[in-house]
C-alpha cells in the first residue's frame, strides 16, 4: 500500500517544496509569527554570523516585517510601469512563485486572488504541454517547474493535464541521461533538477530513466566534490543545489561525498557572515539570506523569497 | 537586484524610466506578435536584435531567431556567401548581447548553436574567449564555452593543459584554472594507470611521474598564499590520487581465517555466548566480507562456500547497504545448518573462496583479480547450556560494576588468535606502495614548515592519516601527533569543530583497534547474578572516548556485545557490517531521529538495545537528517503501513528502522520522544520485547 503523508499545513507543504523531496511529513513550525524567535544555542558561531548578517539587510529595525514584505510583493505584482519589471516579464512564472511562496511562508497566501493567477498560468501552456514564462512566450522546462510548483502551492493540481506536462518533460530528456531546458537544446544540470523535483511532485518519475539521469548528474561531480554545470564545469553553490537536491529525491545522496562538498560548502562564508557562490567571489544573499541580495544593494523579489525562507529553514 | 544600488528615484528620473519602460513593453509585444505569427521579415529579426541589446535575457528572442535562421538559410540553400553573412550576423548579436551581460546563458548557447552549423574559424573563437579570459578569468560560462570550442577543435589535452598552466601562470589564485586543469588530469588518469600496470611505453608518463610535477606546481601557489583556496582542493585531490587503491580488495572477514568456531546444538532464544559461541536459533550462520572499497558480483558464483554437509540451496549474498541494491563494501550471507547434522559433534571445515572466478567488479569498473581463501572450522556443541539458566528474563544492565575486565586464559586461545588475523593480508599492497610512500614523506617534510597555519596541521594530518592507510598491515604510526593536530584544528577553526571532531575519532579507534593488546584491555565479560557463569558474554567497550563517529568496522566484525554510550555519536553508519551484533548500547549520545539508526535494520541479531539519553524527536525541523545517504524516500513506497497501531503516521520513522526486529529489550527513556503513547506503540510494534526502559513487559 502507498504510503500517504498525513495532510500538511499550507505551511509544511511550501517548505516540503523548498529544497526538500516531497514525500516528508515534516512538522514544521508554521512562519505565522512576525517575530521570529531567536536561534537556539546550539549553532556554531559562524550560522550565528550568518543569522546576524540576515538581520541587518533586513528592512525594518532588525526585526522581520512581514506585512511590510506582504505590501512589497503585491506591489510589484501590480506595479507594471517600472522598467525593471518590463525587463523581467519574460520568468513572471519564477516571479509568482518566488513571491507566493513567500506569501505562503508568512502565512499571508489569502491575500491574494488564486483563481486568476490559475487562469494567467494556463494561458501560459502551450500545445507541447511545457510553460512559458509568461503569455506570448515559448515554453521552457525552468517556467514548467514554477508552474506546477504554483499549483501545487493552490492545491489545484487537478487543473493538469498530468500526463501531458509529464510528457514534455520527459521528452526533453537526452540520450546520456542530461536534461534540455527546451527544444533548442541547452543543456544544465539546473535542467535535471528542474525535471527530477517537477516529475516527483506530479508522482511520475517513473516516466524518465531515473539510472541515466543520475549517472549523468555524477559526470558533472568535481574533484572538490561539488558539481557543475555540465561535464567539466567548475562547482558552484547554485549547481551544487540542484545537483545534491536531485540526487536527494532519486536516493541516490551516497554519491556525494559529504565531507568533501561539506568542507567546501563551509569555506563558502566569508567573513562578514555572508556566503558566496564560489571561492574567491562576492557573497550574495541568493546564498545566504537577506531581503536585497547585499545590504546595500537594492530589493528584488527573487532575493526576498530566499531570505524569507533561509530564515524559516534557519529558525 | 545584483549590482544595482538602493536608492530612492527623483521625480524626474522617475518619468523618465517610465517612458523608457513603456518603449520596452511596446518593443516586446511587438517582437511577441511577430513571433506568434511567424514574420522574420530583415526588419523583424532587426527589431529582435534591438531587444536582444537591451535585455539578452529575452529568451523567446533567441528562439525565435534561430527560426528566422534556418527559414533563411533553407531560402539561400548552398550560396556560401549568404550563410556566411547570415551566420556572421548572428555571431554580432551575441557579442552586442554578451557586452551587455556576459554571463548570459542565451546568448552563449545561441553561440555555440551558430557554431555548430560549422561557421567560424575556431582560432577567431579562441581569440575571442582570449579576450573574454582576460576580463574575467572567473568567467565559468567562457570555461564552458572553452570547452565547447576545445572539443570542436579537437584540441588535445596537452594542448587545454598548457593553456590552463598559461591561466595558473597569470594569477595563481585562479581557481577555475586549478579546477580546469584537475578536471583534464581526472579524465586521463585512469588511462595513465592502466599504461602503468603494462610495462612503461616509450612516451607515456607513468602516474608517479604526473603526480610528482602537479605536487610542484601547486606547491608554488600553496606558499604564496596560505590562505588561498584554490591551490589546497587540488593539493588535497593529488593525495587522493597518490593513495587511492585501485584493486578492489578483501580487507577483512567473519570468520577469520583459521578460526574455530562452536554452535549450539539445541535452540535459544537468548543465549548469553563465550567468545566463539553463537545463539542464532536457527542455526543462521553468517558469514561477512569487507572489501577496501564497494564491490558488485559478489554471488555463488564468484564466492564458492564448501563444508562438509551439502547446502542444497544457492547461498544468497546482500549487499550491506541502503541505498544501492547492486554493491556494498560490505556484503554477508547466511548459512543454515541442515537438521540432519543436529546431534553430531564433528568438526566442519569451511572453506570460503572469494573471486577465483569472474565477476566481482568494483563501482569504478576495475575487476576483483586477487582471489582470497578462508578457512575455518565448525563445531557443533553437545551439550546446551545447564538448565538452570533462564538467561531469556536476564536484562543486561550496562553498568560499568556488571563489567569484568577479560582476563585471558586457556579457555579462550581463539580469541588471541582471531585477533591476530583481523587484516587479510593482501600481497599487492606491500609492493606498490614505494613510489607513493615517498611522495608522502617528501610531502609531510615539506608542509610541517606550514604547521602555524589551519590548512597546513590539516595537511599534515591528511598526510600522516594517508600514509597509514598505505600500509594496513602494520601498526598505524603517528597516531598520536595526527590526534593532537585535530584537536588543535578544533580549537583554532570552530566553523569546521564538527569535521575535524569526526576525524580525530576516526584515528582513536584506528589507533583503539590496531593491535591485540589495545583491544583485548577493551573487551569485558558480562557478569550478572542472574546468570549462570558459565558462558557470559564478552562485551567490547568503547564508552567515554568522546567519538563522534565511527569506523575501523573491519577490525570488529567479530563483536557481539558493543558499549557505545556516553560518545557524541550522530549517526551509526557503517555499523551494519557487524553482523554478529547482539547486544548494542547506544545511550548519551547525540542521536537526533530514528533515521540516525538505519544502519540497525540490517542487524538480524540484535536483541538488546539501549538508544535512552539521546535526542530522538527534539527537533522539529530535523536538518541533521539529510546527512544521511538516503531520507528513507525510496524505502518507504514498499512498506505495508496499513497497520492497526496507534500513531503510527507520528511514530513513522520508529517504525520503519525497528519494525521487523526481534528485540527482546529496548531502552528508549531520556528522549524527547519518549511518551507513554511511544511506549504503547513500541509494545505493539515488538512482539518479543520482553524489557522496556527497565519494566517488564507482559
Amino acid at each position: 500500500m502507498e504510503f500517504n503523508p498525513p495532510l500538511l499545513t499550507s505551511s509544511q507543504r511550501t517548505l516540503s517544496l523548498f529544497p526538500l523531496p516531497l514525500h516528508f511529513p515534516l512538522e514544521i513550525r508554521t512562519a505565522g509569527e512576525v517575530e521570529f524567535p531567536p536561534p537556539p544555542k546550539r549553532h556554531a558561531p559562524p550560522l550565528q554570523q550568518a543569522l546576524n548578517t540576515i538581520e541587518s539587510t533586513l528592512v525594518a529595525m532588525g526585526e522581520l516585517a512581514a506585512d511590510k514584505h506582504v505590501k512589497y510583493i503585491l506591489a510589484v505584482e501590480k506595479r507594471k510601469d517600472s522598467f525593471e519589471s518590463a525587463v523581467l516579464e519574460h520568468l513572471r512564472m519564477n516571479g509568482a512563485y518566488w513571491g507566493l511562496t513567500t506569501l505562503d511562508l508568512l502565512d499571508k497566501r489569502d491575500v491574494v486572488d488564486s483563481n486568476e493567477i490559475i487562469e494567467w498560468i494556463l494561458k501560459c501552456q502551450h500545445e507541447s504541454g511545457g510553460f512559458a514564462g509568461n503569455i506570448g512566450h515559448d515554453p521552457h522546462i525552468l517556467y514548467t517547474l514554477s508552474a506546477i510548483q504554483v499549483l501545487a502551492l493552490f492545491d489545484k493540481l487537478n487543473v493538469l493535464d498530468v500526463d501531458k506536462v509529464s510528457t514534455y518533460i520527459a521528452g526533453l530528456q537526452n540520450e546520456d541521461g542530461s536534461f534540455s531546458g527546451d527544444i533548442w537544446g541547452e543543456v544544465d544540470t539546473r535542467f535535471s533538477y528542474i525535471a527530477i523535483c517537477g516529475l516527483s511532485i506530479l508522482k511520475c518519475l517513473d516516466k524518465i530513466n531515473v539510472e541515466r539521469a543520475v549517472n549523468y548528474i555524477i559526470s558533472c561531480r568535481n574533484v572538490d566534490g561539488g558539481f557543475g554545470c555540465t561535464p567539466g564545469g567548475e562547482s558552484h553553490a547554485g549547481q551544487i543545489f540542484c545537483c545534491v537536491a536531485a540526487l536527494a529525491i532519486t536516493g541516490a545522496l551516497h554519491y556525494v561525498d559529504k565531507d568533501l562538498l561539506g568542507w567546501w560548502l563551509c569555506e563558502r562564508q566569508v567573513k562578514s557572515g555572508g556566503l558566496n557562490g564560489r571561492p574567491e567571489k562576492l557573497p550574495d544573499d541568493t546564498e545566504n539570506g537577506g531581503i536585497s541580495d547585499r545590504p546595500d544593494d537594492a530589493v528584488d523579489i527573487f532575493h526576498t523569497y530566499f531570505g524569507v525562507a533561509g530564515k524559516t529553514v534557519a529558525a | 537586484m545584483h549590482g544595482r544600488p538602493r536608492k530612492p528615484l527623483k521625480p524626474v528620473d522617475e518619468a523618465a524610466v517610465a517612458a523608457k519602460a513603456e518603449k520596452l513593453r511596446a518593443l516586446q509585444s511587438e517582437f511577441l506578435s511577430n513571433h506568434q505569427n511567424k514574420i522574420y521579415s530583415k526588419e523583424a529579426v532587426e527589431l529582435s536584435a534591438k531587444l536582444l541589446e537591451i535585455n539578452p535575457e529575452l529568451y523567446t528572442a533567441w528562439n525565435y531567431r534561430k527560426l528566422a535562421v534556418q527559414q533563411n538559410l533553407a531560402q539561400c540553400e548552398s550560396d556560401p556567401e549568404s550563410v556566411n553573412s547570415i551566420l556572421d550576423e548572428e555571431l554580432k548579436v551575441v557579442e552586442n548581447a554578451l557586452r551587455q551581460n556576459f554571463k548570459s546563458y542565451g546568448a552563449w548557447h545561441h553561440r555555440k548553436w551558430v557554431l555548430e552549423k560549422g561557421h567560424s574559424s575556431m582560432d577567431k573563437e579562441l581569440g575571442l574567449l582570449d579576450k573574454f579570459q582576460a576580463m574575467d578569468a572567473r568567467n565559468f560560462h567562457a570555461w564552458n564555452y572553452r570547452r565547447f570550442v576545445a572539443a570542436l577543435m579537437k584540441r588535445s589535452d596537452e594542448d587545454e593543459l598548457e593553456h590552463t598552466q598559461n591561466m595558473i601562470d597569470k594569477n595563481l589564485s585562479n581557481y577555475s584554472a586549478w579546477h580546469n586543469r584537475s578536471n583534464f588530469l581526472s579524465r586521463n588518469c585512469s588511462v595513465l594507470l592502466s599504461n602503468l600496470m603494462k610495462k612503461a611505453a616509450p612516451g607515456f608518463t607513468s602516474k608517479d611521474e604526473v603526480l610528482t610535477r602537479e605536487y610542484e606546481l601547486v606547491r608554488e601557489a600553496l606558499f604564496t598564499d596560505e590562505d588561498d583556496q584554490s591551490g589546497w582542493f587540488y593539493h588535497l585531490w593529488l593525495l587522493d590520487q597518490t593513495v587511492r587503491s585501485e584493486f578492489p580488495l578483501l580487507v577483512s572477514s567473519w570468520p577469520v581465517e583459521g578460526s574455530d568456531i562452536s554452535l549450539p546444538a539445541a535452540d535459544y532464544l537468548d543465549g548469553c555466548a563465550s567468545m566463539n559461541v553463537f545463539h542464532y536459533s536457527s542455526r543462521n550462520f553468517p558469514l561477512v566480507l569487507y572489501f577496501n572499497q564497494s564491490v558488485r558480483g559478489v554471488n555463488s558464483s564468484t564466492v564458492s562456500v564448501s563444508c562438509g554437509f551439502n547446502l542444497n540451496i544457492d547461498l544468497i549474498w546482500k549487499p550491506l547497504s541502503s541505498t544501492d541494491s547492486q554493491s556494498a563494501k560490505v556484503w554477508a550471507t547466511h548459512l543454515a545448518i541442515p537438521d540432519a547434522e543436529l546431534h553430531s559433534s564433528e568438526a566442519y571445515q569451511v572453506e570460503v573462496k572469494v573471486g577465483f572466478s569472474q565477476g566481482i567488479v568494483s563501482t569504478t569498473g576495475v575487476a576483483y583479480s586477487h582471489p582470497s581463501q578462508i578457512s575455518f572450522q565448525l563445531h557443533l556443541q553437545k551439550t546446551p547450556l545447564e538448565s538452570g539458566q533462564d538467561s531469556r528474563f536476564g536484562r543486561i544492565q550496562w553498568k560499568d560494576d556488571c563489567f569484568a575486565v577479560y582476563e585471558p586464559g586457556s579457555a579462550e586461545p581463539d580469541l588471541v588468535n582471531l585477533l591476530d588475523n583481523l587484516t587479510i593480508k593482501n600481497e599487492v599492497e606491500s609492493t606498490a606502495s614505494t613510489w607513493q610512500a615517498r611522495i608522502i614523506d617528501d610531502e609531510t617534510n615539506i608542509f610541517r614548515d606550514l604547521l602555524d597555519c589551519k590548512i597546513g596541521k590539516l595537511t599534515v594530518a591528511r598526510l600522516l592519516t594517508a600514509y597509514n592507510s598505505l600500509r594496513p598491515l602494520d601498526k598505524p604510526v603517528h597516531c598520536k601527533e595526527v590526534l593532537e593536530l585535530y584537536s588543535e584544528l578544533m580549537k583554532l577553526d570552530p566553523s569546521h569543530y564538527q569535521y575535524y571532531k569526526d576525524n580525530h575519532s576516526l584515528v582513536l579507534l584506528q589507533q583503539v583497534t590496531s593491535s591485540k593488546e589495545s583491544l583485548l584491555s577493551r573487551c569485558f565479560h558480562y557478569r550478572d547474578s542472574t546468570l549462570s557463569t558459565n558462558g557470559s558474554p564478552l562485551c567490547l567497550r568503547l564508552n567515554n572516548l568522546a567519538i563522534s563517529q565511527l569506523g575501523s568496522f573491519e577490525k570488529l566484525l567479530w563483536v557481539q556485545m558493543l558499549d557505545l554510550s556516553n560518545n557524541e555519536l550522530q549517526s551509526i553508519e557503517g555499523l551494519e557490517a557487524l553482523q554478529l551484533l547482539s547486544q548494542l548500547c547506544l545511550s548519551n549520545n547525540k542521536f537526533r531521529s530514528f533515521t540516525a539508526l538505519e544502519s540497525l535494520r540490517y542487524l538480524k541479531s540484535l536483541k538488546v538495545l539501549d538508544i535512552s539519553q539521546n535526542e530522538i524527536g527534539s527537533h522539529s525541523i530535523d536538518t541533521t537528517r539529510y546527512l544521511f545517504r538516503s531520507p528513507l524516500s525510496h524505502s518507504v513506497g514498499s512498506c505495508d503501513w496499513n497497520i492497526n497501531y496507534l500513531s503510527s503516521e507520528t511514530y513513522w520513522e520508529a517504525f520503519f528502522v525497528l519494525k521487523d526486529m526481534g528485540l527482546t529489550q529496548l531502552d528508549v527513556a531520556g528522549n524527547a520522544i519518549t511518551s507513554k503513547s511511544f511506549n504503547v506503540f513500541l509494545e505493539k510494534l515488538l512482539p518479543t520485547l520482553k524489557w522496556l526502559d527497565g519494566v517488564e513487559v507482559n
